[in-house]
């Protein structure tokens, strides 16, 4: 029997749901207006909410200051550059894991998982001293090596669930049609798993945009990121707060323009395979 | 050519052993169907030859050369699956063009075969969809499509047609036995449904356990079943098997006698017994008959039109020639 929804029910669910999304996006939308305001009114108390000189002025002063475009540009190297190494690892693996599992694989992803539990200061100091012997502090090899390491466990999880969903069959017709793993891999597997390696990247990409920790510890100018470049407004000259927005704004953009053009992907492939 | 040999072939998974050492000869241009209950180790056979799943000792050889090690591509079989495993990704033609592509045959003769298996399996007018805007048939016969134009020496089928519905099951069955008329190529067929395997083998292997039971025509298995389960598990409905005083006299454990050698007269005959169900087909009519001093009730095939009904005393006769004797082994006497 279908579950009765009256329209009432159906208002009071929406407005709920509402007042939740608000106050999820609330931080990111006070962000945005303090950006436009000026540092006086930034700091008003009471605050200020839409009422105030609007003004672009923090935008100039960060882009006269600060290299903007140089940081984006680092850190689209860095997350696309670590999720292309990701995946380019992790479909082998997750094809082995998913097709013709061993004994010990359910450990295997047990164990690449538990990695993530690790914190990561506890092996800050080794991976600065190793990055500075191989003289490869605050380059792109480095940053691209560390963060596809950190987010590898989560592209092999995502791929293996994904692959899971593949029936086995269609890959042993191709097999039985004589391709070889690499065909059977790029012309059958792949193909049939786009939704799912579509979002697993997208994913992935966020997630490395966003990574702060390593990318702040293991840079400091020419491979430095908007991390970087946010964490620039926040301590040394006090605190800017309308300057600091300015710069978050323009970090977060460009993610929140991907993530909105794709969150049709990224939901089909969260849920891919949840229904045939 | 497609002489498929297996050697004392074994397979285990684990410490389970689902094939026992296991010796089969398939000539070329065979149909040999591999018949059993779920789990008597059929499609593991199947896949084995297909080189799908590796064997745990003995030997396969394909026309002549050992293929045991040879991972499936190299075997030159062709395999068609009961889920039809069809890319999905695909139109028909790149379905089919597939197994061609990876051979490195060139585009003009790749087009030429599909042209032709398109017309000899009706997908012409297919040929530019994607498997899942096509019936269960169409898939069905894409799937064959795909492994026809290879040209393979020979064909593997793992249950090909149950997935289909019972009308559409039986004009695939004779799609196939034609094809296999045209082509004249080897042919395994895998299935759990022996009316498939009587209607279409050549040679039918009857699997228990991963153990060969019988391996013979379907007439032979028909009119000289080696041993009881052979005799329950070919014919259709069911052999009736006699324990007790009644085999006795036949100087047997048990006797079989199906029910279309059994003769009903309302008058006279060797066993009383009472109508229970009948079941009516239009030109048969199957009764099940409780015979006095017997456990299980005796299946018998009459004409369409024979005017019994339940309660109703009748009498039975065993065609004396007919009857199948087993020892307490269950074993055939001859």
């Amino acid at each position: 029997m279908a579950r009765a929804v009256t329209p009432q029910k159906k208002a009071l669910w929406t407005v709920l749901a509402w007042i939740v999304g608000l106050i999820i996006f609330f931080p990111i939308l006070w962000i945005i207006l303090t950006s436009f305001k000026t540092e006086a009114t930034a700091i008003a108390d009471p605050p200020v909410w839409f009422f105030f000189d609007w003004t672009t002025e923090n935008y100039g002063i960060v882009q006269d200051r600060s290299d903007y475009f140089r940081f984006l540009w680092n850190s689209v190297i860095l997350s696309v550059g670590s999720t292309a190494v990701g995946i380019l690892i992790a479909v082998p693996a997750a094809w082995s894991m998913a097709f013709v599992p061993g004994r010990r694989t359910k450990d295997i992803l047990m164990w690449m998982l538990s990695t993530k539990m690790l914190p990561a200061v506890g092996v800050l100091f080794p991976i600065v001293l190793i990055a500075k012997w191989l003289n490869m502090y605050d380059s792109y090899i480095l940053l691209i090596g560390v963060l596809t390491l950190i987010n590898l466990p989560i592209i092999v999880w995502m791929l293996y669930t994904y692959f899971k969903e593949i029936p086995v069959d269609i890959l042993e017709a191709a097999r039985m049609d004589g391709a070889t793993l690499r065909s059977e891999i790029l012309y059958i597997l792949t193909p049939m798993a786009i939704p799912g390696i579509a979002s697993t990247v997208l994913l992935n990409i966020i997630l490395a945009w966003n990574e702060a920790f390593w990318t702040l510890n293991l840079t400091t100018v020419s491979a430095a990121p908007l991390t970087k470049f946010i964490a620039s407004y926040s301590s040394p000259e006090g605190l800017f707060f309308a300057k600091l927005s300015a710069a978050s704004t323009m970090a977060i953009a460009p993610i929140l323009i991907l993530g909105w053009f794709s969150q049709k992907q990224l939901v089909r492939g969260l849920t891919f395979g949840a229904v045939k | 050519m497609g002489r498929i040999t297996l050697d004392k072939v074994t397979k285990r998974f684990g410490e389970v052993e689902v094939i026992p050492p296991l010796d089969l000869t398939i000539d070329d241009g065979e149909f040999v169907v591999f018949v059993g209950p779920s789990g008597c180790g059929k499609s593991t056979l199947l896949r084995l030859i297909a080189g799908l799943e590796d064997v745990s000792s003995g030997q396969i050889r394909i026309d002549g050369e050992d293929a045991t090690q040879a991972p499936p591509a190299k075997r030159k079989l062709a395999m068609v699956f009961q889920s039809y495993a069809l890319y999905p990704h695909m139109s028909v033609r790149k379905n089919i063009a597939f197994p061609l592509r990876m051979a490195g045959i060139d585009k003009a003769e790749q087009d030429r075969r599909i042209e032709n298996a398109a017309k000899v399996l009706n997908l012409t007018d297919y040929l530019e969809r994607r498997p899942g805007q096509l019936s269960g048939g169409q898939r069905q016969r894409v799937a064959i499509g795909r492994a026809i134009v290879r040209e393979p020496a020979a064909f593997l089928f793992d249950e090909p047609l149950s997935n289909l519905d019972a009308a559409l099951r039986v004009g695939m069955r004779l799609e196939i036995s034609e094809l296999h008329e045209r082509l004249k190529t080897t042919m395994i067929y895998v299935t759990h449904d022996q009316v498939e395997a009587m209607t279409m083998a050549d040679k039918i292997v009857v699997l228990r356990a991963g153990n060969i039971e019988q391996v013979g025509s379907p007439l032979t298995l028909y009119r000289e079943p080696r041993n009881l389960f052979v005799a329950g598990f070919i014919g259709s409905p069911k052999m009736n098997l006699i324990d007790g005083a009644e085999a006795a006299k036949h100087g047997a454990r048990t006797i079989g006698i199906r029910p279309e050698h059994i003769d009903v007269s309302p008058q006279a005959g060797t066993w009383e017994g009472t109508v229970g169900v009948s079941e009516h087909l239009g030109s048969d009519t199957f009764f099940h008959v409780h015979v006095d001093g017997m456990k299980e009730p005796i299946t018998v095939r009459a004409g369409g039109e024979v005017g019994l009904h339940h309660g109703d005393k009748v009498y039975l006769t065993p065609q004396p020639e007919r009857i199948h004797r087993f020892d307490d082994k269950g074993l055939r006497i001859a």
